[in-house]
């Protein structure tokens, strides 16, 4: 068991998450929007895709070294399950259910005719024997077979989610009138744990994205890159929240000297252009990450600490946006009658500001938290772009579009990398927003009254 | 006015020296010269003669903070803050680390971001607005779900995707235009029109959304259904009350990043190769030019703090309820 900086922080996250929603679960104020994130068809769908990626990226957040091989690689628990997805490469570009390699070779057949061929890949339909004449057919066949078992494990879980429901609640509701959201979830989850299902077992016997330039399986790297975009995404949440609360409230709160510095220290932050102070702290971090080399034996950890880093600066870039909003909030908050109360009792400065200005805040930092998280994802791909991203050894949609950029100008074009990237990208991006619209509008009291 | 003026314009020289400040200590203090003439010379086996020269040449062989050898004036002027951030103040840049003026680029790679994204952003903001009105007029109808469904997805896909799908589609299979390169003068306009366009649509989602959700604050207020009562149709109170409300917070939004238009826009200088500031800077962080970054965090911040000079001034013109204090 190894466990990465990264990882320690992510579970940390989800530990208080877990806390935060249980704090909640009971709180009257809070039942409303819950209720209406509930009922909300488009929200629920979303957030079981979110729930599906988010379980990918914790499978893989756990790290540990394999002690039966010679390599003293650190691999996640989801390398360990995709290994053979990770050890079938080819030697280098082959399309996506292609059984030959993208570029000619030259063979040397059984009775010793040299020629000059597109080679048959190493893994990808190796079962096949004439691939002119049953590739269609064997790919329809084992596409049938997977969605078939897709959907039956699919509904086992679904089964097996209602009985333990009836279990818990007692409530015996006929399939036909659970609640419409319910009805959605169920869906939803049977559709994509059947897709991926099928997916995962085509993926055995083809390359089902192709594969790169090294010839590393495309969909390999895919999956792999959604823990990228979940850290950046959730971490630099983690680390910019205390700063954007403690400044935002006592900006607000107090005002005076108070807030004339902290409205001074964002202000300069944010005169810096992002993407420059960005640059530059990636710049520095290089230059401290050559200078100690032997902090950094193994690749995993220096890409680790990278992106760490990288969530750092981003945390410090992003903070002041949220500051600004909470701050104009407390100023607010502040001339309240039953803030005015509470200071006429008595009660001290701070129990006012804990106790009665930051639970009203709370809905602002959340809306922004899953506003925030959508355009973090798409930040990492331009970030990686320009090259001061995460670590080039990192698996990321931001790298796999970086390298797979330039292939474009190939003849027959190289397409499949890009494609699988932005369709990952997109997905969970999609449904970030779609949430996140959703709990915006529950939790945004001025949309409380419909 | 002029007084308020002249006291924001105080309060910039604060900022700017927090800046100055912060980009030192990132700059210098967390990683000495020394590491940055070894990056720059390459890791391994960079003897210190080697180092030392380097650091003559590009003007780092002075103290930090405080220069303890030199005469009393000069133990604060013969110092790698003075020097490298005093110039900057004055606009004088200096060289980059490979030699070059970077004023004087600057000068000269200012126009065609300018040309770039200047055009980008009237365009970007017409096509928003009339989208967002449409969205507005036909609230509650199909339309507006089609509308606000379509938004979602346009924002949710990569901007990158924009770039390289564009690029492809209309360069190399439709060749309508040239993939990538700049020229001076009118000739510029066949390869600007695309990342003109492809600017328009990637930002089109966020920016109709944005401009829907002012307009709709603005429909639901009491002097737009006085309009109506007074037997204004839908679409003349639209444009003759709502819009005209709404063009003030629309107005200092763009007003704040005019001036930042002219640091251009990295991603779409570098995809079409055209020589702005943006790609400008780019290359300077691919090549570790800590000079020209840090020229250009400087330039960014004036333009910056000069966005919200000008944001507080537009505010002061065209909402008649702000009053100086």
């Amino acid at each position: 068991m190894v466990i990465l900086w990264t990882d320690a922080l992510i579970f940390l996250l989800l530990s208080s998450l877990l806390a935060l929603v249980i704090y909640m679960r009971n709180k009257e104020h809070m039942q409303r929007p819950i209720q209406k994130i509930a009922q909300s068809k488009v929200g629920i769908a979303a957030l079981v895709i979110l729930l599906f990626y988010i379980f990918i990226g914790l499978i893989d957040s756990i790290h540990f070294k394999p002690n039966n091989t010679k390599n003293t690689e650190i691999i996640s628990v989801l390398d360990y399950w995709a290994s053979s997805l990770r050890e079938h490469g080819e030697k280098t570009y082959s399309a996506p259910f292609s059984t030959h390699l993208y570029s000619k070779e030259i063979i040397v057949s059984q009775d010793g005719v040299v020629h000059w061929d597109y080679p048959r890949l190493e893994n990808g339909g190796r079962h096949i024997y004439l691939p002119e004449h049953q590739l269609l057919l064997d790919i329809v066949k084992k596409l049938a077979i997977g969605l078939l078992q897709g959907l039956v494990i699919s509904s086992f879980l679904i089964v097996g989610f209602l009985i333990i429901r009836f279990i818990a609640t007692h409530k015996q509701t006929p399939l036909l009138f659970l609640s419409p959201s319910l009805k959605v979830a169920l869906i939803v989850m049977g559709v994509v744990i059947s897709a991926a299902y099928c997916l995962v077992y085509l993926s055995n016997y083809y390359h089902v994205f192709g594969t790169d330039k090294v010839g590393e399986d495309v969909f390999y790297q895919a999956i792999k890159s959604i823990r990228t975009g979940l850290v950046l995404g959730t971490l630099t949440t983690l680390i910019m929240l205390p700063l954007a609360i403690v400044f935002g409230i006592l900006a607000g709160f107090f005002g005076g000297w108070v807030d004339d510095i902290i409205q001074y220290i964002y202000t300069t932050l944010n005169a810096i252009p992002g993407v420059l102070l960005i640059a530059a702290s990636i710049l520095m971090v290089q230059v401290y990450m050559s200078g100690h080399e032997q902090e950094f034996t193994s690749i995993i950890v220096r890409a680790d600490t990278r992106l760490l880093f990288l969530c750092l600066i981003l945390g410090v870039t992003n903070w002041t946006g949220l500051c600004r909003l909470l701050r104009a909030e407390t100023l607010k908050l502040r001339e309240m009658e039953y803030v005015q109360a509470a200071r006429a009792l008595g009660v001290k400065k701070g129990m006012i500001l804990f106790r009665h200005i930051l639970p009203n805040v709370m809905h602002i930092v959340l809306i922004s938290v899953v506003l925030d998280f959508s355009s973090l994802v798409l930040a990492e791909a331009v970030l990686s772009y320009i090259n001061i991203g995460v670590d080039s050894t990192t698996y990321s949609w931001g790298n796999m579009i970086n390298g797979a950029r330039l292939e474009m100008a190939r003849e027959p074009i190289v397409w499949w990398s890009l494609s699988a990237a932005f369709l990952f990208m997109f997905t969970l991006v999609l449904a970030a927003n779609l949430f996140a619209d959703t709990v915006q509008d529950a939790f945004d009291p001025r949309r409380g009254i419909e | 006015m002029i007084q308020y003026i002249i006291r924001r314009f105080l309060y910039a020289i604060p900022l700017l020296i927090g800046v100055n400040i912060l980009t030192f200590v990132l700059f210098f203090v967390v990683n000495s010269p020394d590491d940055m003439a070894r990056m720059q010379l390459g890791q391994k086996r960079v003897t210190e003669q080697a180092i030392n020269n380097w650091k003559q040449q590009h003007g780092y062989n002075l103290p930090l903070l405080w220069n303890e050898q030199a005469d009393n004036q000069e133990k604060i002027t013969q110092t790698i803050f003075y020097q490298k951030s005093v110039g900057l103040f004055l606009f004088r840049f200096g060289v980059s680390d490979s030699g070059r003026n970077i004023g004087a680029d600057i000068q000269e790679r200012m126009w065609p971001s300018l040309a770039l994204a200047l055009p980008t952003l009237i365009v970007g903001l017409v096509v928003d607005i009339s989208f967002a009105l449409l969205l507005v007029l036909y609230r509650n109808r199909a339309l507006e779900r089609i509308g606000i469904v379509s938004c979602v997805v346009l924002l949710s896909i990569s901007s990158l995707f924009y770039i390289i799908g564009g690029q492809f589609l209309f360069a190399k299979v439709l060749k309508w235009v040239p993939i990538s390169g700049y020229d001076d003068g009118l000739s510029a306009l066949k390869f600007l029109i695309l990342p003109i366009l492809i600017g328009v649509f990637s930002g089109s989602g966020s920016g109709v959304r944005w401009y829907r959700t002012l307009f709709l604050e603005e429909v639901e207020k009491d002097y737009v259904r006085t309009a109506r009562a007074k037997g204004l149709t839908e679409t003349e109170a639209l444009f003759k009350h709502v819009l005209p409300n709404a063009l003030i917070p629309i107005l200092t939004g763009v007003v704040v990043i005019l001036p930042l238009l002219f640091m251009g826009s990295l991603i779409m200088e570098s995809f079409f190769s055209i020589p702005g500031l943006g790609s400008y800077t780019l290359d300077a962080i691919n090549s570790q030019d800590f000079a020209i970054v840090r020229s250009m965090v400087f330039l960014g911040s004036v333009l910056y703090v000069l966005g919200l000079l000008l944001t507080d001034i537009s505010y002061t013109l065209v909402d008649p309820r702000v009053r100086l204090s």
